[in-house]
């Protein structure tokens, strides 16, 4: 028998019992709808994750004091006190695979200009860190290495903080603000940049010569981090190696002994959170392959009552020469038409979701191609798998007892 | 005479739990090309279990069936179905028709099963047996929307399409009224002048009167096998009717 023939009497069956099918499909259209949707929103977050950890300078490389563990006790790097203007120094110095690199001292607290406050926090960098987190400005400029020498009382501030401070839309330039009663002069404003992945006001930001911050603000005389430029985002892993073989010389750390310092670059932060919105993705899958399941049991169920109700069919189409493996095709195919169909209009729902995702909730989503491949095979694979068994049934029946069935 | 039937001391037992029921207790008979014959019997008397052998549906116990020269006893369920297929056509009490599917679509149905049929070719066919049943003019007419009688044409149109060695009726007429049942009789009786070889199996007598053989069964043996001298024609009754 014709494959052709086999397709055409089971689109029959199907377009006989529109509504029944259509119910039968409800399953399938869900499931498919649902892997296609979750897959673009997961892909799609992955996605913007890593435009936007990028954005924050891609072949950045942090340094922080501290290792992972001491002692089996993990310690807030912020407390540790081990990383010095030294190690800033030879760094800059003796390193290659870094182009740009900054000192980092923090502080957060209230900024005051004339009867306006906002709490904001305080950077102390050196004037690369404009390139390191890619950084621009605009108005102003940014203060010099004459700055930080002298420990000038300038500082240069986000679009917020500009918000927060200067509602009626006056120029910040030249303003005085105080931070911790100490009075900074602006210099320039930054180009805004938004909120980062971890939904962070990056425009909220005061930035100051660290030697300002760290003498006049804070009083210390550590760093809580180094931030760094890698030459390029290949030779990232190099510079993290790199930078931890001179500061353990620095540091003067015995071959067998921890570092008491950790290095990552964006990579591994890229990866981190790829890895954790993979998780979210294969669980999300997880939860709408259960519909499809659910879907397939419906197809199954319903060939079940087709072939029940279509014995004295099968017990006739036998009589006039039908074998065993043509109802079996019949039936197979009919249910693989049923998953097939409605994985084809599962898919145009799934991709109507995203698209109402990506306008109305705009939220990030990104279909990729193989999510539709592996929602139509999984629906063809379904389509045989559960109607294998009813098929099966079919053609098992003796066609006398199907020619008398009532 | 080409013989299309040969049964030799065939049997059939069906184990009932621990019991075995004769349904067929050694018959044997022949059946020639160009032969219309009645198989009568109560219920019980076995000629269910002989049109199922006929048909190729079940294999004898023991014995020997052979039809068109061909030994059924050890086919196996996809040679049983090719036999079906090439050699026989099926007529059934409660016609079979597929329901939603056209007069032309449901007469298509056995060459579907044939490989060797073209599309084109079995559509064709397919008219030709409906225009031979007096259907011509209603070819896409659903089942539903043909009378009884007009679907028991199909019926026999789709019996017809693959050109069969035998023409098996099961109770043919058992669902239609006095008159079409006439014009029914009147179409075999037609198409067995034309050399179709028929096997009609019913209990009412006055329609085996139609045919030229009767064959009697009671308790699974042939009580009876005559031809019958006084072959009424269907069409003259039919006549009379009006």
């Amino acid at each position: 028998m014709k494959l052709s023939n086999l397709i055409k009497i089971a689109w029959k069956a199907i377009v006989l019992n529109k509504a029944r099918t259509l119910l039968t499909m409800l399953g399938i259209i869900i499931g498919v709808g649902s892997v296609i949707a979750m897959l673009a929103i997961g892909e799609g977050s992955k996605e913007s994750i890593r435009t936007q950890i990028s954005s924050m300078g891609s072949n950045m490389i942090t340094i922080r004091p501290g290792a992972q563990m001491m002692g089996g006790v993990r310690r807030g790097a912020d407390e540790m006190q081990s990383l010095k203007l030294d190690d800033y120094e030879a760094l800059k110095s003796e390193t290659r695979f870094l182009t740009d690199i900054s000192p980092q001292v923090q502080g957060s607290g209230q900024v005051i200009s004339g009867s306006e406050n906002a709490q904001t926090s305080i950077y102390g960098v050196a004037p690369e860190y404009l390139n390191i987190r890619v950084l621009e400005m605009v108005s102003g400029s940014m203060f010099t290495e004459a700055d930080v020498r002298s420990a000038a009382k300038v500082a240069v501030i986000g679009e917020t903080v500009v918000e927060n401070l200067f509602p009626n839309g006056n120029d910040p330039i030249g303003q005085m603000i105080r931070f911790k009663s100490i009075p900074l002069k602006i210099i320039g404003v930054l180009a805004p940049k938004g909120e980062n992945t971890f939904g962070q006001d990056q425009d909220d930001v005061v930035l100051a010569p660290y030697t300002t911050v760290q003498k006049r603000i804070l009083a210390v005389d550590y760093l809580q981090s180094i931030v760094a430029s890698a030459t390029s985002e290949d030779e990232a892993p190099d510079a993290v190696e790199e930078v931890s073989e001179v500061l353990r010389s620095q540091h003067d750390i015995a071959s067998n002994a921890e570092d008491d310092f950790s290095v990552f670059s964006m990579e591994e932060l890229i990866s981190t959170f790829s890895s954790t919105s993979e998780m979210l993705t294969v669980l999300l899958v997880a939860i709408a392959s259960i519909s499809l399941l659910i879907g397939g049991i419906g197809i199954m169920n319903i060939m079940y009552v087709s072939v029940k109700e279509r014995t004295r069919e099968i017990g006739l189409r036998m009589a006039v020469g039908g074998k065993g493996k043509n109802i079996l095709m019949q039936f197979l195919i009919e249910s693989i038409l049923i998953s097939v169909t409605g994985g084809v209009i599962g898919v145009i729902l799934g991709l109507g979701a995203t698209f109402f995702i990506e306008k109305v909730l705009s939220w990030p989503t990104n279909v990729t191609l193989y999510s539709l491949v592996i929602s139509f095979a999984v629906c063809a694979v379904t389509g045989i798998f559960f109607g294998w068994y009813p098929a099966r049934k079919a053609s098992m029946l003796d066609p006398i007892n199907a020619l008398r069935y009532e | 005479m080409k013989t299309i039937i040969k049964i030799e001391n065939l049997k059939r037992d069906f184990a009932m739990g621990d019991e075995t029921v004769h349904a067929l207790r050694g018959i044997s008979l022949d059946i020639e090309e160009g032969e219309f014959v009645t198989i009568m019997g109560s219920s019980g008397s076995g000629k269910s279990t002989l049109l199922n052998i006929l048909g190729c549906l079940d294999v004898p116990s023991t014995g020997t069936y052979l039809i068109d020269n061909v030994n059924v006893k050890n086919l196996g369920r996809n040679e049983l179905a090719m036999i079906r297929n090439e050699k026989i056509g099926f007529i059934f009490q409660s016609y079979n028709l597929l329901p939603r599917t056209s007069a032309v679509d449901n007469v298509e149905l056995p060459l579907l099963y044939n490989g060797k049929v073209s599309n084109g070719e079995r559509h064709d066919r397919a008219l030709r047996a409906l225009e031979k049943v007096g259907l011509a003019d209603r070819i896409s007419h659903t089942p539903a929307q043909l009378s009884g009688g007009q679907q028991q044409r199909v019926a026999i149109a789709r019996s017809l399409v693959n050109d069969p060695v035998v023409i098996l009726a099961d109770e043919a007429t058992g669902n239609l009224d006095t008159r079409t049942s006439y014009e029914i009789m009147s179409l075999f009786q037609e198409l067995n002048a034309q050399g179709k070889t028929i096997i009609f199996v019913t209990h009412e007598p006055d329609i085996a009167a139609f045919s030229k053989r009767t064959i009697v069964l009671k308790d699974g043996d042939i009580i009876e096998d005559r031809l019958n001298d006084d072959i009424q024609m269907a069409s003259e009754h039919l006549a009379a009717l009006n």
